[in-house]
């Protein structure tokens, strides 16, 4: 099997700007709010919608060229697609419908073993109206594998069934996907969908793909400050670089940071402004009765103003002492807040590892919070 | 009751009919998956014999199926057929002025047609001809049967274009809805009435049952 690569952009119907690339036997999650462009992508893959200019190749094969001025028709590009809403023919029955995309003299044990490996035995016979949501989901599956596809790509396959149901196709294409060889890119607007689900993810914002990486690169390193936006990061702020003693540390208000020294870091000048994060599950909560050695590390004190608790998370809502009132969310586990007997209106300590904190250098100014970092760069 | 006019009319509504199903199929898959600037334009010229008065088409097809005209003269003279006047000539004026009640049911039906259904079976392989025939045809079949027997009927009542193009020729182009005018003209009062019933009768079965055709249909994709 061989990998995808897409390089493309387009100008009508939407603007496209698209760079990614995904290995055999791997998943690749296209992430971004509606109407960015994820969907088209797809289109553009499978050959329903003509690029503008650029490259896509999949199968070992050149599929799209504009300049060699080349575009195989979907029949030629042997893709497997999983449509948003299905799209099963309404008057053929399950089998009827995959064995429309069995190329090869379709045979009934083809389809059986299709069905099969979707758990759909038995419903051969049905007619998709006669269907859940959940089973007509698995006979797109199924009719998307038909053709041995070398690429399969799945657009929103989860959007049009209900949660129960999702929760269980999860673990189904969790389960099917180790027996795929072919690249897979599942497209979603859902980043718990994608992490749980996929090996990397690709981010795509106003028709542009601004990151790709594996799962915990993009969520807690994003590139940029739109990246960290997509991606809903839920401590960011604005801080200043300095330089102590040759190191470079981070001022944030009236508390200055050790940060961990990164290639990336090192190309920053001191009194640069930039976006920091950090993820709300590796700030280190000080534990009441025995303070341990990483509380020295990076120490802050703060006010608890509430707690949320969801499946054995508690999410503390803090606002940060000598830090403007700026608010901060850690994420510990429910042991932990029961037995340090956390409550709200507390003060509690916590560090901010160094190690978990990521420093962005904004070269996008945005409109809100780029206005703020252009004054104070003026000042 | 004019037994020849009604054998006239039943043979002319029969034969343009099933003319028209193909036309109307191929003319309604062009308009759906084209996008030919032009298309709307070419829409709106299938749709025009419904508001245009008969006698104004009749008139224009006279004209084209004239000898003198050079349309007219390529077809007699390749053929050795004068459309004007004759059952064949007849067959054509009534293709053009029953079109639209072939190519809008099956528009519609396809219109109704799910784009990504389509872009699915290309996706399984199947070439835009073999997605037309698999997929799309059997989608659209009580479209078929509405534009089959809406064409049919009103082929059955047409008046004034095969007046213009037909004339009055017993056993040629003398239809049954003509035969209505003439026996009216001449006071058969009886005759007349009984030939309307007649057509009155086929007609009110038909369109309920393309009424109750349609309901179904709509269920299918909800």
């Amino acid at each position: 099997m061989h990998p995808l690569r897409v390089k493309i952009t387009l100008s009508n119907p939407i603007h496209l700007d698209v760079q990614l690339y995904c290995e055999p036997g791997q998943m690749l999650a296209l992430v971004g709010p509606s109407g960015s462009g994820k969907s088209t992508t797809l289109r553009c893959i499978a050959g329903l919608q003509k690029p503008s200019s650029g490259v896509i190749k999949g199968g070992g094969q050149r599929w799209f060229d504009s300049q060699q001025r080349l575009a195989l028709s979907p029949q030629q590009r042997r893709v497997g697609m999983v449509f948003q809403d299905y799209a099963l023919f309404p008057h053929l029955s399950v089998a009827d419908n995959i064995r429309l995309a069995l190329d090869d003299k379709p045979n009934a044990a083809a389809v059986e073993q299709l069905l099969q490996q979707v758990h759909l035995s038995g419903l051969a016979s049905r007619y998709p109206a006669q269907l859940s949501g959940g089973q007509q989901q698995r006979v797109a599956l199924a009719r998307a594998l038909a053709r041995r596809p070398d690429v399969l790509l799945l657009d929103e396959p989860f959007s049009a069934v209900d949660k129960v149901t999702r929760r269980k196709l999860y673990l189904e294409l969790h389960a099917l996907r180790q027996q795929l060889a072919m690249p897979v890119i599942l497209v979603t607007h859902d980043l718990d969908e994608a992490a749980m689900l996929a090996d990397s993810m690709c981010v795509i914002h106003q028709g542009k793909t601004l990151q790709q990486g594996s799962i915990d690169d993009v969520l807690q390193r994003p590139k940029s400050l739109s990246v960290a936006r997509q991606v809903d990061v839920r401590n960011l702020y604005q801080g200043t670089l300095e330089s102590h003693a040759g190191k470079l540390k981070l001022r944030w208000h009236q508390h200055v940071f050790d940060v961990a020294a990164t290639p990336h870091t090192n190309n920053i000048s001191a009194g640069t402004m930039v976006h920091w994060l950090i993820s709300p599950a590796k700030i280190l909560l000080h534990q009441q009765r025995r303070p341990s050695r990483g509380d020295q590390e990076n120490a802050v004190k703060a006010t608890v103003q509430q707690i949320l608790t969801l499946r054995g998370i508690c999410t503390l809502l803090v606002t940060v002492d000598n830090a403007g009132r700026q608010q901060m969310q850690l994420d510990v586990p429910e042991h932990v807040v029961q037995r340090n007997q956390v409550q709200i209106g507390q003060q509690i300590g916590m560090s901010l590892l160094a190690d978990a904190i990521h420093i962005m250098v904004d070269n996008t100014i945005e409109e809100g919070s780029g206005n703020d970092s252009e004054k104070s760069r003026l000042a | 009751m004019d037994w020849l006019a009604f054998q006239v009319s039943f043979k002319l509504a029969t034969f343009t009919s099933l003319c028209l199903l193909p036309i109307g199929l191929l003319i309604a898959r062009w308009l759906k998956h084209s996008r030919f600037r032009g298309r709307h334009f070419v829409e709106a010229l299938t749709a025009l014999p419904l508001v245009l008065p008969p006698t104004v088409l009749g008139y224009f097809l006279l004209t084209l199926m004239d000898t003198q005209h050079p349309l007219g003269g390529f077809i007699a003279q390749t053929t050795g057929q004068h459309l004007a006047f004759s059952f064949n000539g007849l067959l054509v004026a009534s293709v053009i002025s029953s079109l639209p009640f072939a190519v809008q049911p099956l528009l519609r039906a396809m219109e109704h047609i799910p784009n990504n259904i389509s872009e699915a079976a290309w996706c399984c392989g199947l070439s835009p001809w073999q997605t037309f025939i698999r997929i799309e045809v059997p989608l659209i079949w009580p479209s078929m049967l509405t534009a089959w027997i809406l064409s049919f009927c009103h082929t059955l009542g047409e008046f004034g274009v095969v007046l213009m193009i037909g004339g009055n020729i017993a056993g040629e182009t003398r239809t049954l809805s003509i035969a209505i005018y003439d026996s009216v003209l001449a006071f058969e009062r009886d005759k007349a009435l009984y030939m309307s019933l007649v057509l009155l009768t086929i007609s009110l079965i038909t369109v309920t049952f393309v009424y109750s055709l349609n309901r179904r249909n709509h269920r299918m994709f909800h």
